[in-house]
């Protein structure tokens, strides 16, 4: 029987797990959260309001289909090896001193890591108050809360259309939704058959909520702005909102006050690539693990599926998923089980490329002073980067610490190498230091490495208790 | 259902359930951390950034963010130098 550990119980492994097992394989699944569902049905049994929650009877499906799946469900991977595939995995509360090791076996992989939100920073998006958009959503789905009274919710994307709902539900105000792409750039980019195209997607009654919902609470949505500033001594209390031109530099003189206690930052999102890269999968130049029709990857076995080989949403994670299951499990690529994944993945792909009309532009680096703080772990100020700008992507983590902290890089990477590329005009984006890459999979301590000593020797030495590699052990792929 | 835990001292009641991000927020706690003089509470809220950090029945470096809170659990601050 064929051996499949599905990694990641979101949309994509769920549907992974689901189509391996159905065809026969012995499957297990693996998540770091308390409960399957991932991202999109991040749940709690009492707290979610149903009407947070989208495309429940799938889940329902999904999860019946898991009967004969070994679920590892409070368990983090990491570590991965290739030849023989084997992943580590320790059990136990979140960060607690010692959850148990396993180390399990495959004959297949299915990677289904999913993506975090990517947030540009802004001045003052250190204050207490400002969170992710997509912390936002997890804090109402799971905990039923929102973080203020009243919340601007900003960056780029149709994300911000559910995180506002969400918080209007939960009885928040939300003060504006502010989109960075323009009215006429959305509308070039999705095209005159934009309706027609999320019809097609099966996105149409979901946007439909979203658009009531706003309506519904009077709720400001502008475009082709952005939040420059956020003001407050202790606590948020205001942010700028200025327009911004097409490569998202700010208008001088379009400066408006919006007084608030909560700020929702999402700027897209940003695949979570570390178990993909340990495997030594093949990364494209957009920073996505590549893989071929069947959602295999470079590496024999190891398959990838959901956003990390590309942002599409839960429906373009299912279908990849769903695929990807299939051919771990052995059932080959002419076989008529592919064929209504393989036709939804063809219309989700289409969906989500219009989704590059909210993708980030060069200019936002102009809505930074000096004084922002980029790697918010470190404290590292924008100056510092600008000065390192011209060094390898190792030399400027030794030089200004930013992407040496607890987080390793997760929440400023990509924000660095903007700005460094800002800093060396003339240089296209694939030349730029690659900064965004990390070695270290998933938070240990250095005691439960001790305790595994029958496994390999650690990496380096940490000086916070909660991450393996406080230097990084090796310099990243593209260090120039 | 209710719990109990300890926020530096003070007797915080939560829900049985709740992260402990979710505890100390709906106690009107929005940060429980210092950073280089600056206060920090959650952030990413799915454990990728460890600004929501604690010490928890004596361990550190606890996300609250990931962590169900338990019945009686002792949670203090943390200080990054
Ligand atoms: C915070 C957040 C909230 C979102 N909310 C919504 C929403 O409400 N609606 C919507 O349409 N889209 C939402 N999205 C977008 C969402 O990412 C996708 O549409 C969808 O969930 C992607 O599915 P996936 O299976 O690829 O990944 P995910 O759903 O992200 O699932 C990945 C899973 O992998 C697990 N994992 C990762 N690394 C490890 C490891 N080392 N060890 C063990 N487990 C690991 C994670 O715990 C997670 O459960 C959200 C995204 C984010 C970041
Ligand atoms: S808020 Fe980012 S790790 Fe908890």
């Amino acid at each position: 029987m064929t051996r499949v550990i599905v990694i990641g119980a979101g949309p994509a492994g769920l549907a992974a797990a689901a189509s391996a097992s159905a065809a026969g394989a012995d499957v297990v699944l693996v998540d770091e959260g308390e409960r399957v569902g991932g991202q999109f049905w991040r749940h709690h049994p009492d707290f979610t309001d149903p009407r947070l929650q989208h495309q429940l009877g799938r889940f329902g499906t999904l999860r019946a289909a898991l009967g004969s799946v070994r679920m590892l469900s409070s368990t983090s991977v990491w570590r991965v090896e290739n030849f023989p595939l084997r992943v580590h995995v320790l059990t136990g509360p979140t960060d607690a001193a010692n959850r148990q090791g396993e180390t399990l076996e495959a004959d297949a992989i299915v990677v289904a890591t999913g993506a975090h939100d990517r947030v540009l920073p802004v001045p003052g998006w250190t204050l207490p108050g400002v969170t992710s958009a997509g912390a936002a959503q997890a804090l109402a789905k799971r905990d039923a809360l929102t973080l203020g009274e009243r919340t601007v919710v900003a960056g780029a994307g149709p994300f911000l259309l559910p995180v506002a709902q969400s918080i209007a539900i939960l009885g928040g105000e939300v003060a504006e939704v502010v989109e960075a792409a323009s009215i006429s750039t959305i509308v070039r980019g999705w095209g005159a058959k934009a309706w027609q195209l999320t019809a097609a997607a099966g996105k149409a009654g979901e946007l439909g909520s979203y658009v009531a919902s706003l309506a519904q609470h009077r709720t400001p949505y502008r475009f082709g702005s952005a939040v420059t500033r956020i003001h407050g001594s202790d606590a948020v209390e205001a942010v700028t909102v200025q327009r911004i031109d097409p490569q998202w530099r700010p208008i001088a003189g379009t400066e408006r006050t919006v007084e608030c206690d909560s700020v929702a930052l999402g700027h897209g999102f940003t695949p979570r690539l570390e178990t993909a890269i340990q495997f030594g999968c093949e990364i494209s130049s957009t920073r996505f693990v590549t893989v071929d029709s069947q959602q295999q990857t470079s590496v024999a076995g190891v398959y990838a599926a959901g956003e990390i080989t590309g942002i599409g949403g839960a429906d373009a994670a299912l279908a990849e998923g769903e695929i990807a299951g299939l051919a771990a499990a052995g059932i080959p690529g002419a076989d008529l089980r592919y064929r209504s994944p393989l036709a939804a993945r063809r219309r989700m792909r289409a969906f989500a490329a219009r989704l590059d009309v909210h993708g980030i532009r060069p200019g936002w680096t102009a809505w930074l002073d000096d004084d922002t703080i980029v790697c918010r772990c470190e404290s590292v100020r924008k100056a510092s980067i600008d000065e390192y700008a011209g060094v390898s992507s190792r030399g400027m983590r030794l030089a200004t610490r930013a992407g040496l902290g607890a987080c390793q890089g997760r929440t400023c990477g990509r924000s660095v190498e903007d700005i460094v590329g800002a800093c060396q005009p003339g240089q296209g984006s694939d030349s730029r230091p690659v900064f965004d890459n990390r070695p270290v999979l998933s938070s240990v301590r250095i005691g439960e490495l001790a305790a595994l000593s029958d496994l390999a020797a650690p990496p380096s030495p940490a000086s916070t208790p909660t991450t393996v590699a406080d230097t990084p052990t090796t310099d990243s792929a593209g260090g120039s | 259902m209710s719990i109990s835990i300890r926020f530096d001292g003070d007797e915080l009641q939560g829900r049985d359930g709740a992260t402990i991000a979710g505890v100390l927020l709906a106690n009107g706690q929005r940060t429980w951390r210092d950073a280089q003089g600056a206060e920090r509470g959650i952030f990413c809220g799915i454990g990728i950034c460890q600004d929501c950090i604690l010490t928890v029945n004596g361990v550190e470096g606890v996300r609250a963010c990931q962590r169900p809170a338990c019945d009686g659990d002792v949670i203090e601050r943390e200080t990054s130098a």
